[in-house]
């Protein structure tokens, strides 16, 4: 964001851009050059004279959010330059070519819109995805189904993502200490440095990156280390996987990559694992699991698992057996384990509180009794020795090459990165580094709190720092350049199986930025090589020497085509490696252990923001969190019972001391989190996020080590009898204001038989455990003849409870494919959130270790829908495919319907939410959906748009609608496939396939309102060895 | 000069007074006379000759039958012919719901015709009238009673019928000129 | 002219008489029509005025940010969609029923204790459903387009929506003004022919002229004029059933718990007339003190009024009481919750006070002691009408917050502009009482002198 235009005084500035900029743009069509004319604008005196009034020499200026500009100030300043920026390029692809997912007319047919497949880097992991453009902006992300590592499924950072890249605080322009500076200018200055560094063959040269796995990017920075031979390469991920990493290495003496088969596990422990969401290879494991979980009937068979985790996650939510247990103590139970299958497990520590030896020789019989058909996996956030120990009871269980497979590293450099980012402060604070180029990274935020960053590099005489935003980490260093969004230019990454995935940008940098492998040319003296040419020109390098498919090598301009057609590269995935584990790898180290006792505080990625780089994404601020509900903020998560020992409430704001590091958090008492443990998500916190994440929560990294990055014990909490007040979508009851259980929501959601539920053998001996209860029957007569819905088609969904994971993943899909506006933290907590489709979370139990169950609700549809009748402007109508239809421009706003939908699932524009404001949302939109005024009711229409573009098709093509031809957003990106539309007319459709299966039931059937959304009773699979 | 007699007017303390002179004037053969009173005295219109007719019920239950059918076919015919639409899977013509609104407007269209049929019958709104301009007369609408025999009377010569007036011993009798 | 008649403003006579005696025709003509034509402005009249202008102002404050940026100033939401504004509309509307009820079905049941209060009653009405009418307009989200709700068809040929309750809403209340307007203005006729006669100033004279018509007060013309007010009688009384009725329609369609109950219609005309009864009350006795009206608003009035709220008042208790049986006689879970959560859940409070004011605080109303004493009713009608209030806000907010899906369960809380719309209306309703009481006889006049012949034959009859 160009520093002059945050001031909202001084329009002076944007007026100016508008000027000089215009004629240039049309003079040089292409964006990148787009900027030159700012070479102008900084010899303007014009633009002098306003820059000397402006900044004092060498302040930085304040940026986004600071500087008492509120959220909405701050957009509409942005937007104006934004949108000019935006708008200029928003219609124009990449010069190069790029290859459309599915072939179709090369030139646009306006209102028809192009799939392109690429691949979304996240921790420097791709996973693949499609995007749609529409005349060459794009609007939405799906998931690749052709992509190994997706299927089809996409989860929510990838949903999201398409806003980021329209996101109005981005970096839109270099700037040299707090001014507006040219690439060009960059160049140079950094050219001189780059000389005077040659003569000592960039001793003082260092370059600090994410995890690398672009085959691209890693071999340009190899050619650029043979140039300068004593520079340094160094890679720091605040979530990376370190411990997995070392595991690895602990197990078999190097480092591996650990892929799971979990289409073949039919028995799992996780151990503290969140592999359905968290790790890379989430979309794919999600999938997986979901098929080897889903049931048609009793007869079938399903999976089983086990779950040891501190603090709720996703994958525990669908566990058998959930055990909440520190994180610390988890290690403990995994030894146990271990010993009872008759692996070496050194020193056997007694079982922690809260297990049991017969619940472990349970699970032991069980693991034995599916050799080579179960699979062990150990969290991230868990030590080495827990993954050496897990490594070493898979190959006990002869699970390796069945349900857990080994290859190389996908990371290009492994490295144990936070050793690798304290060497790389050491050598700054010897004074030892000159010139520090940064890519893609903020370590001024995310390093841990006793690696002092920020003050070593005080010491370094040039620093550069390549990034989306101008983040903490721009803000101390002396040039930054905004880099470019993964949608934005070409590249490479590697999936978290190996395989490799060309990135081709959908549309041309929006703001002129340059991205890693043009920073990469520049160290190399190359100033004018472009992108493509750079990744193009590896692969073809790599085709001739052979290392790619014989076909490559012959007509490399099919293979590349094809590459971006699909997606990803073919002969490209890492070969399985034949390693065997160390036995007695896990018995090898004890550490960690060492704080059995006490107080344990756990840090995790947010489930939301991530490490912090989502941070100023509005959809996932205001996306509820897993079973918190919780928006806008990041809160200490402590159990009931933890709670009412330490006398914390929900909202206290303690101070939390660890390492002599502290940080005050809100207190959010979660059910289902473990006693003694205290979870505190990452990446929030921000200084410098930008209008929207700029102030969201507290920051974790201040108290997070080097040593203890994921399970930290002695932290102290002290109330300060502050509150912070917490905003929840829903469970505003659970535990009320003053710690006391109200359980009424879940309690009531049972006796309403919102959830219904059995154990698989229930299941075996009542196949229609889900029906309605006798005095729940629909049977009573009524009034008035039913409308006859036989003809045509007769739209439908199901959800599968079974299979649902409650990710989130369909909630930013609706988002981004209506044009939902977010309405923010105030708003949210006079409940006017505008989520069309949400994830509700019910508990059962001992809220101390409670089953949770995720129910997906949407507007069902209802045949004799009572929001109808009640409207007194037929606003809202039955179309006669039985769908509920919301006609915005007749709906004057009385609010009767959402009073008379048993559901609630109909959202209202209190005020004027959507934002009309910020020029550059304006590309973002859905062309196919109106954006929302103030004072109308709104609702989820089964994505009609998709239902119309389909129809048309047909009926152009003269045929009928094929079964899963329309796809609504959210079951297209639903990583497990639990929601499935279509029509309920056709008995061989999926949709009825499902709903005639015996767990099919509807919500408030009673009230005879005919829903059109029906649901799969959940199942659970339970050891019947284990009691309770 | 150009002045016409409108009647002759007699001014009265009591209705008991007024009813027995308008009695016995309408007995004497009098047919074109009115009262003038500050409220509605019991018996006096028929005493003046007035027959109470059905007319305005008349009128008024004209009102209420548009009111009514108009009401339902209002309902009825954009759900059953002009734009029938799916409403919450009812059937177009769910007629209990046509009620409410066809009660309604009968009630409307009746109280209207009631108005406007009594002001109508009754001639009104009227700015000017002769009998204003009797001496006194504003206390027609306070405390006092008046008896107006008018001069188109078959019968009316102005000598005897101020005699005849005079004969219920009034306050006054005046000549009205139009 | 003696003294006695023209000027005793100061004659207090507290009497059980529904006109105190002693009246003559003159006397009470004069009497009221001088309130109009000769008394001075008075400062406290004057006063009132500038207090209620004032929360007039509070009001056109209030529409005005709820216009320019939306409901959303209001506490209301997801799941709450309705409160204060709809709690206010139905509060309103109820006051209402009173004044017709008493112009009109007393008039039908030839109650003599009618004549001196039925006309600020009926003023009363109007003014109630003004405020009233106001309300379903701005809690629209967008009140720009409130004439899509009138009966005509647009430009794609749809028509209202005639199965919501909301259009019969349209249709009952603005029926009711129109009708509530004529039966008033036709009650005015002769009175603002007297004003034009008594009337000094010319231009007061030609103003009365022009609105009385010409009014001559002919023997004709009273005949068809009493056929008139008796068929106007005839179609108010269902009327004013009806409108209440078709208010609780806007619940009973509903399927929510709390709002889906056959006991509503009965339940809340009864609540009308109480609540209505309680604000005539309200009105008449300050009115009566400050005119020195006692002669003419006698304590037989007031007891007459006090039994009637009394009586009303039983009704709506024993609604009360049915609705929480059958609540749990249904054995419907949802009905169940809904009941039990009004008594226990976060709005408990708000309810009890709720039956406090409704149901326990008019029962000293069985005490003679406290039907005769004037400020006693004041105080006892303040109460009711604040229990119904709340009744409605009850019936409104607890029904929607926890309805069927726990998921979506919610809370309001009420905004500044939540209470600065409330008592904005207020403002409004007193503007427009006060302007009334100062330019309009507020006693019927000739219905007075009516009732003093009567008196006067009974009398005589009494003697012979």
């Amino acid at each position: 964001m160009p520093n002059p235009m945050t001031d909202s005084k001084d329009d002076l500035k944007a007026s100016e851009l508008v000027q000089i900029q215009l004629p240039s743009d049309s003079a040089n069509p292409h964006p990148p050059r787009f900027w030159r004319s700012l070479d102008e604008l900084n010899n303007g005196a014009a633009y002098q004279k306003g820059l000397a009034h402006e900044f004092p020499e060498g302040r930085f200026p304040k940026t986004s959010g600071q500087g008492g500009l509120n959220r909405r100030d701050l957009l509409k300043v942005m937007g104006a330059s934004a949108g000019l920026a935006g708008l200029t390029a928003c219609t124009k692809l990449p010069p190069e070519k790029i290859v459309p997912y599915v072939r179709q007319p090369e030139e646009f047919v306006p209102g028809i819109p192009l799939f392109y497949a690429t691949a979304m880097p996240l921790g420097g992991i791709g996973r693949g995805v499609l995007v749609e453009s529409h005349m060459g902006r794009p609007t939405k992300v799906e998931g690749n189904p052709d992509h190994p590592g997706s299927l089809g499924g996409a989860d929510v950072f990838g949903q999201a993502s398409v806003l980021t890249l329209y996101d109005p605080d981005r970096s839109q322009v270099p700037i040299h200490f707090g001014h507006l500076a040219s690439w060009d200018g960059f160049i140079a200055d950094f050219g001189d440095h780059l000389a005077s560094e040659s003569s000592t063959g960039g001793a003082g040269l260092r370059i600090l990156t994410g995890s690398i796995t672009s085959p691209t990017l890693a071999d340009q920075i190899k050619s650029v280390l043979s140039q300068f031979p004593s520079a340094g390469w160094h890679q720091y991920e605040p979530c990376g996987r370190d411990n997995a990493r070392e595991g690895a290495k602990l197990a078999f003496g190097q480092y591996v990559n650990t892929i799971y088969r979990l289409d073949k596990a039919d028995v799992i422990l996780s151990l503290d694992s969140d592999f359905l969401f968290a790790e890379p290879g989430g979309l794919r494991y999600a999938r997986d699991f979901a098929g080897r979980r889903r049931m048609v009937d009793p007869s079938g068979t399903t999976n089983r698992l086990y779950v040891l985790e501190s603090t709720p996650s996703i994958t525990g939510s669908l566990a058998d057996h959930r055990v909440p247990i520190r994180s610390s103590d988890i290690q403990a139970v995994a030894r146990a384990a271990a010993q009872g299958l008759g692996v070496p497990s050194g020193s056997d520590a007694a079982l922690p509180a809260g297990m049991s030896a017969d619940w472990v020789a349970a699970l032991v019989h069980d693991l034995q009794a599916h050799r080579a058909s179960s699979l062990v996996v150990a969290g991230e956030q868990q030590p080495p020795s827990v993954h050496a120990l897990a490594h070493a009871i898979n190959h006990a269980l002869g699970n390796v090459g069945v349900t857990v497979i080994y290859t190389d590293p996908v990371e290009a450099n492994a490295t144990d990165e936070i050793k690798s980012l304290k060497d790389l402060v050491a050598d700054m604070d010897g004074g030892r580094v000159r010139t520090l180029l940064m890519i893609g990274v903020n370590p001024a935020y995310n390093a841990p709190a006793d690696v002092p960053f920020v003050a070593a590099i005080q010491k370094v005489d040039f620093r550069v720092h390549l990034g989306l935003h101008q983040d903490e980490t721009a803000e101390v260093c002396h040039w930054h350049v905004p880099e470019t969004h993964y949608l934005e230019a070409w590249g490479d990454v590697r999936n978290y199986d190996g395989s490799a995935s060309i990135i081709q940008p959908l549309i041309a940098p929006l703001y002129g930025g340059k991205s890693a492998h043009e920073m990469m040319a520049v160290l190399q003296g190359q100033t004018n090589l472009s992108t493509h040419d750079l990744v193009r020109g590896y692969w073809q390098r790599q085709a001739e020497a052979g290392h790619l498919a014989p076909a490559a090598a012959s007509n490399f301009e099919t293979f590349w085509e094809t590459s971006l057609n699909n997606g990803w590269i073919e002969g490209t995935t890492l070969a399985v490696k034949q390693v065997t584990a160390n036995a007695s790898a896990g018995a090898a180290t004890t550490a960690a252990e060492s704080n059995a006792q006490g107080l344990e505080i756990v840090f995790r990625p947010d489930p939301s923001v991530w490490d912090g780089s989502f941070a100023n994404n509005a959809w996932l601020q205001e996306l509820p969190r897993p079973f918190s509900k919780l928006t806008w903020d990041n809160t200490l998560l402590v159990s009931p019972a933890t709670a009412a020992r330490l006398g914390l409430q929900r909202e206290d704001v303690v101070k939390i001391v660890l390492e002599g590091h502290e940080v005050e958090a809100p207190v959010l008492i979660l059910p289902g989190q473990a006693a003694n443990s205290v979870a505190l998500h990452l990446g929030y916190g921000r200084r410098r996020a930008g209008g929207v994440g700029t102030g969201v929560g507290v920051n974790a990294y201040a108290i997070r080590t080097s040593d203890a990055p994921w399970i930290a014990a002695g932290a102290t909490l002290t109330k300060t009898g502050d509150k912070h007040h917490l905003v929840t979508t829903q469970n505003h009851h659970l535990i009320d204001q003053n710690g006391q259980k109200v359980e009424e929501e879940s309690e009531a959601a049972f006796d309403r038989h919102v959830i219904r539920v059995a154990t698989v053998e229930e299941y075996g001996r009542d196949p229609n455990f889900a029906a309605d209860p006798p005095e729940e029957t629909t049977a009573a007569p009524s009034m008035y003849p039913k409308v006859d819905y036989s003809q045509g088609y007769s739209w439908g969904m199901s959800v599968d409870l079974n299979t649902c994971i409650g990710c989130n993943a369909c909630v930013v899909a609706c988002y981004a494919e209506n044009n939902i506006a977010v309405v923010g933290k105030e708003e949210v907590d006079n409940g006017r959130d505008m989520q069309w489709i949400r994830v509700d979370t019910y508990f059962r139990g001992d809220l101390d270790n409670p089953e949770a169950y995720n129910e997906v609700m949407l507007c069902q549809h209802c045949e004799n829908a009572p929001c109808e009748y009640v409207c007194p402007v037929g606003a809202t109508v039955h179309s006669p495919e039985g769908l509920n239809l919301m006609v915005y421009n007749r709906c004057v706003g009385t609010r009767y319907c959402s009073n008379n939908c048993p559901y609630k699932v109909r959202r209202f524009n209190f005020k004027l939410y959507s934002d009309w404001d910020t020029p550059s949302l304006y590309p973002l939109r859905n062309p196919d959906v109106t954006v929302r005024s103030r004072g109308v009711m709104e609702k989820c229409t089964y994505c009609v748009q998709r239902i119309m573009e389909a129809k048309i098709v047909a009926e152009r093509e003269d045929r009928t609608l094929r079964d899963g031809e329309i796809q609504t957003a959210c079951q297209q990106t639903c990583p497990t496939q639990a929601i499935v539309f279509g029509n309920i007319n056709d008995p061989e459709s999926r949709v009825s396939k499902l709903k005639a299966q015996s767990r099919d039931y509807g919500l408030l059937r009673d009230l005879n309102v005919r829903p059109r959304t029906t649901y799969l009773a959940r199942l659970t699979n339970p050891n019947v060895e284990i009691k309770g | 000069m150009a002045r016409y007699l409108y009647g002759l007017m007699a001014e009265f303390e009591t209705p008991e007074q007024i009813l027995a002179a308008a009695e016995r004037a309408h007995a004497e053969g009098y047919h074109r006379m009115d009262t003038y009173t500050p409220f509605a005295v019991e018996g006096l219109a028929e005493a003046v000759g007035f027959q109470r007719g059905r007319k305005l019920s008349a009128i008024v239950l004209c009102g209420g039958l548009t009111g009514c059918f108009g009401g339902f076919f209002m309902c009825w015919w954009p759900n059953v012919i002009g734009y029938p639409l799916n409403i919450g899977g009812k059937p177009w013509n769910s007629w209990p719901a046509f009620i409410p609104i066809t009660f309604e407007l009968t009630i409307l269209f009746s109280a209207l015709a009631a108005l406007v049929g009594m002001l109508a019958l009754n001639g009104l709104p009227m700015p000017y009238h002769p009998v204003f301009n009797a001496p006194n007369f504003d206390r027609a609408s306070r405390d006092r009673f008046f008896l107006c025999i008018e001069a188109d009377d078959p019968k009316f010569d102005l000598g005897g019928t101020r005699e005849f007036l005079e004969g219920f011993d009034p306050v006054e009798v005046s000549e009205v000129e139009s | 002219m003696d003294p006695v008649e023209t000027n005793n403003l100061t004659a207090v006579v507290e009497t059980d008489e529904v006109i105190a005696p002693g009246q003559t025709y003159r006397s009470v003509s004069d009497r009221v029509s001088d309130m109009v034509l000769e008394w001075p402005i008075g400062y406290r009249w004057a006063a009132g005025l500038l207090l209620a202008l004032a929360l007039l102002f509070v009001l056109n404050l209030a529409l005005g940010v709820v216009f320019t940026i939306g409901v959303g100033v209001w506490g209301i939401n997801i799941p709450v969609g309705w409160a204060f504004a709809i709690t206010n509309f139905v509060w309103w509307i109820g006051i209402g029923h009173a004044g017709t009820l008493i112009s009109a079905f007393l008039l039908l049941m030839r109650q003599q204790w009618r004549t001196s209060i039925n006309r600020f009653a009926e003023a009363m009405t109007i003014f109630a459903v003004a405020c009233a009418g106001m309300f379903p307009l701005a809690h629209m989200g967008r009140p720009w387009l409130f004439y899509w709700l009138l009966p005509y068809p647009d430009t794609m040929g749809t028509w209202p929506q005639f199965r919501s309750p909301l259009v019969w809403d349209v249709f009952a209340v603005s029926t009711y003004l129109t009708v509530s307007l004529i039966f008033w203005y036709v009650g005015l006729l002769p009175d603002l022919a007297t004003l034009r006669d008594r009337a000094k100033k010319r231009i007061t004279k030609i103003i009365y002229g022009i609105v009385s018509l010409g009014w001559r007060g002919s023997a004709v013309h009273w005949s068809r004029y009493e056929m008139c007010s008796l068929l106007l009688a005839g179609l108010s009384t269902p009327l004013v059933v009806s409108v209440h009725t078709v208010v609780s329609f806007d619940f009973t369609i509903a399927i929510l718990p709390g709002w889906h109950s056959t006991i509503f219609p009965p339940y809340f005309v009864a609540g009308a007339i109480y609540s209505g009864f309680a604000m005539v009350l309200t009105l008449a006795i300050p009115l009566r003190k400050y005119y020195h009206l006692e002669g003419f608003v006698t304590m037989k009035h007031l007891d007459f009024m006090a039994k009637v709220m009394l009586a009303t008042g039983l009704v709506v208790a024993y609604s009360y009481i049915m609705e929480a049986f059958m609540s749990f006689y249904s054995g419907n879970p949802y009905e169940r919750y809904m009941m039990m959560n009004r008594m226990t859940g976060p709005y408990a409070k708000v309810f009890w006070t709720l039956i406090a004011c409704n149901l326990v605080g008019p029962q000293v109303l069985w005490l003679r002691r406290f039907r005769q004493s004037a400020w006693l009713l004041f105080g006892v009608s303040l109460v009711v009408q604040t229990g119904m209030w709340l009744e409605r806000f009850v019936i409104i907010v607890t029904s929607l917050h926890r309805d069927f899906l726990p998921s979506s369960w919610g809370m309001f809380y009420p905004t500044r502009w939540d209470y600065m719309t409330f008592l904005g209306t207020l403002g409004l309703f007193f503007t427009l009482f006060y302007l009334f009481i100062r330019f309009l006889p507020m006693i019927a006049i000739h219905e007075l002198r009516d009732l003093v012949h009567k008196k006067q034959e009974e009398s005589h009859a009494a003697v012979h």
